[in-house]
């Protein structure tokens, strides 16, 4: 509609303004996530995360003086630093009363013989005449300039130590279990019943498509505890046998619909010649309808992937919680719980979680959106 | 590591399993059952085509029946129980009078009504407003995409996502929650008066002034409709009518509220208002698909009927409000009822942020909790039999329209 609205450009500005600000409103909460994921967990706690970007000036948190004593020229001395990294200090103290009573490079009077002073780059110097051993050394307060700086702490520490009892990498070897196997096992079984019900005359068969349309929208959530006891009596109980069958059993509505509607859309012409030509059903499905489906296929293995990978419910009924079973959803949803607050592990471990289904998005985006067509523009 | 090789093992099993099923399933009918030579060689061709529909679907039938089709009936029957003792006592109604005398079911009933008008609403309107919007401009398809891009992030993901948005912590720390540090800007002075009293009451005027509009449509429509219409319409306009009533209250409301400035705000534990920073989420990630959809059915709005508005002068609004979407329609309540049905079955949402504490409960995670925290079967099945009743009018209007499309 450029014709309409190139005619006023204030219009156009309006347009490019609002959308611009949805983006942004759309965009800034993951991005708010993602930056928090590379910072340490006292960056995350001393500022919002969008001021990473720039250097901030802060107050920090006390640090206690601490090192070896070095006797010199008759008094006790203890020298460190602050902090490793570039940060600036701009003012400091020794009690949280005054955190910014002294400037840099300016020397403390603690008392009872004792000096301190610190440097603009986080050296100090603590001097005193008699020695320290067994008094309780000062508490430095620093507000300092700190330039950004991001870390992959939180990953390593995610990855591979165990946090609420399991890694987030053994998490994310039991979801790709889960996930998997339950994308490819539905395709073929609602391929062949598609095909069936596209283009085999049968009785029954409009009765059928319209019970696949109703069991679409039948919510899995009265499923849980017949099936649970289904499952308990053939002896599967909880576990991956279970929950790729429950996946499957789920997935199949939706799969049997994406491809009927899309094989009843293919040519009448190549089915019937081949029939004319002798060929058996089986090797029409094999041979023309299954790769002339592919766009079809690969839309709905999208879908399928997406929510086996996401899903909480199903695994939360259908598999153990122990640390062999459970899955990054499961795990991380344990970790809001116990670990709340600290944004550090949680804000990678959802990273972790949410990076595999991104990139399936992005890179396939298009099969995705010709899926979701399929299934709901009629 | 060690589950990988079953997991290999099983897509080898499952994939070969179906090919051979098929395969041979075929062959024993064509070569063994019906064989198309001999005497009867053509009737058996007929009976083999017969049969050979039936085997196709054999596996999808049996999974569709055992996972999705018997446990509803299953479900019924374990409502009508109760599991005490570890054996099925029948009850009656009483898990269902149990469950309606429950305060925690009938607030998790009033929350579920309230995202289903709510995210449904919110999700549509902005996912036809910004394909729209889109439409327009050169960098769409980019746009399209960011927005989109929530629809792969599950639902517990995004609840991570929004609780750092919301997080709190006191009064004098940094905050590190965006709405938090947004929040914290506002001090009553000129701007907080325009933006959190003046334009919130302004957009639910608004919203009260477009409901009773078309209530007042409808009041025409009522007197010359014959008596089923007026049956059929008198509780839809009660509803329209209470809505604008709701609207200009909170319009009120929002204009005359005490406003905790300077305040950090726990955002998750205010009751009642708790509820909309949760159905926040769900717009967030449901948006994108609404938008994806309207699009392409925006784009298959036929040219020329806009051109002749064009031409008979007509300004954007009118050609988007009067010609586009009367056109889509049928979509934009494909869509709607897409997501309702997603918001009738929300539950990771509610799990992971709040558990359903401080009045957030619906009734997929108070099913749950009755389910496998309770290990109430009876309750909790009739809480689930209350979703399928929910489901039940887009499930028969799915079913409807299905079959009118295939005749």
């Amino acid at each position: 509609m450029t014709h309409v609205a190139g005619r006023k450009p204030a219009l156009t500005w309006t347009v490019h303004l609002s959308v611009g600000l949805l983006v942004l409103l759309w965009v800034i909460p993951t991005l708010g996530l993602l930056v928090s994921s590379f910072r340490s967990g006292d960056q995350i706690v001393s500022s919002g995360w969008w001021q990473a970007l720039f250097t901030q000036e802060s107050q920090l948190s006390p640090i206690r003086v601490a090192g070896e004593e070095v006797a010199r020229d008759g008094v006790f001395v203890i020298e460190g630093r602050l902090f490793p990294g570039a940060a600036r200090v701009s003012a400091w103290g020794t009690s949280s009363r005054e955190p910014a009573a002294y400037a840099p490079g300016a020397t403390a009077d603690l008392g009872e013989g004792m000096g301190l002073r610190v440097e603009g780059d986080g050296f100090y110097v603590l001097t005193s005449a008699r020695t320290t051993e067994g008094t309780r050394l000062p508490r430095i307060f620093t507000t300092a300039a700190t330039p950004p700086e991001f870390t992959l702490a939180n990953y390593r520490m995610v990855l591979f130590s165990p946090m609420a009892g399991q890694s987030i990498l053994q998490a994310f070897l039991n979801t790709a279990t889960v996930a998997i196997p339950a994308t490819v096992i539905p395709i073929l079984v609602a391929a062949f019943a598609a095909y069936a019900l596209a283009w085999m005359e049968f009785p029954g068969r409009a009765l059928l498509v319209a019970a696949v349309v109703g069991l679409l929208v039948v919510p899995l959530q009265l499923a849980l505890i017949p099936l649970l006891q289904v499952h308990n009596a053939l002896g599967i109980g909880k576990g991956y046998l279970g929950i790729w069958l429950a996946h499957t059993g789920f997935g199949l509505p939706l799969a049997i619909y994406l491809l009927r509607n899309y094989m009843v859309g293919l040519p009448r012409d190549i089915i019937e010649n081949a029939r004319v030509d002798g060929a058996t059903e089986f090797q029409i499905f094999t041979r023309i309808v299954l790769p002339l489906s592919f766009p079809a296929l690969a839309s709905f293995a999208i879908f399928q992937f997406l929510w086996t990978w996401n899903d909480l419910l199903v695994a939360l009924v259908f598999l153990g919680t122990s640390n062999d079973q459970q899955v990054l959803t499961g795990n991380i949803v344990n970790l809001m719980g116990s670990r709340g607050g600290d944004w550090e592990i949680l804000s990678a471990s959802a990273f972790v979680s949410i990076a595999v289904p991104l990139v399936v998005f992005f890179s396939m985006q298009r099969f995705l959106v010709r899926g979701l067509l399929a299934g709901s523009v009629k | 590591m060690e589950q990988v090789f079953p997991a290999l093992a099983t897509i080898v099993i499952g994939v070969g399993g179906c090919v051979g099923y098929f395969w041979a399933s075929n062959l024993v009918l064509d070569r063994v059952i019906f064989p198309a030579r001999g005497p009867k060689a053509g009737q058996n061709t007929s009976r083999a085509n017969m049969l050979r529909p039936w085997l196709f679907l054999l596996p999808a039938l049996l999974a569709l029946g055992l996972y999705l089709a018997y446990p509803v009936f299953a479900t019924a029957w374990l409502s009508l129980n109760r599991n005490t003792g570890g054996e099925l006592a029948f009850v009656g109604l009483d898990n269902y009078r149990a469950m309606f005398a429950e305060a925690k079911f009938r607030e998790s009933l009033r929350n579920n009504l309230l995202w289903l008008v709510v995210v449904p609403a919110l999700s549509t309107g902005l996912g036809l407003m910004v394909a729209q919007l889109t439409d327009r401009i050169r960098w769409g398809n980019l746009a399209k995409s960011l927005i989109f891009m929530p629809m792969a992030i599950s639902f517990v993901g995004a609840s991570v996502i929004w609780k750092l948005i919301y997080d709190t912590r006191e009064a004098g720390q940094a905050q590190i929650g965006l709405l938090n540090a947004l929040w914290l800007r506002f001090e009553g002075g000129v701007w907080s008066t325009i933006l959190l009293r003046a334009l919130p009451a302004l957009l639910l005027l608004g919203l009260a002034g477009v409901l009773a509009w078309l209530l007042w449509g409808q009041v025409g429509a009522l007197a010359r409709a014959r008596l089923a219409g007026r049956v059929l319409r008198g509780p839809g306009m009660a509803l329209g009518a209470w809505l604008v009533w709701v609207a200009l209250s909170w319009a009120w409301g929002a204009a005359t509220a005490q406003l905790p400035y300077g305040q950090p705000q726990f955002w998750l534990q205010i009751p009642f208002w708790n509820n909309f920073f949760l159905m926040a989420v769900l717009v967030w990630l449901q948006t994108g698909f609404a938008m994806v959809i309207l699009s392409a059915a925006l784009r298959g709005v036929p040219e020329e009927t806009v051109e002749a508005a064009i031409l008979d002068g007509a300004n954007p609004f009118q050609i988007f409000f009067r010609i586009k979407v009367p056109q889509i329609m049928g979509t934009i309540v494909v869509v709607w009822t897409t997501i309702t049905i997603t918001v009738l079955k929300v539950f990771d949402i509610v799990r992971a942020m709040t558990g359903g504490q401080q009045e957030t409960q619906v009734l997929a995670n108070y099913m749950y909790d009755k389910l496998f925290v309770a290990v109430d079967w009876g309750v909790g099945s009739a809480a689930a039999m209350v979703i399928l009743a929910l489901v039940t009018p887009i499930l028969v209007w799915n079913v409807w329209t299905a079959r009118r499309e295939m005749r």
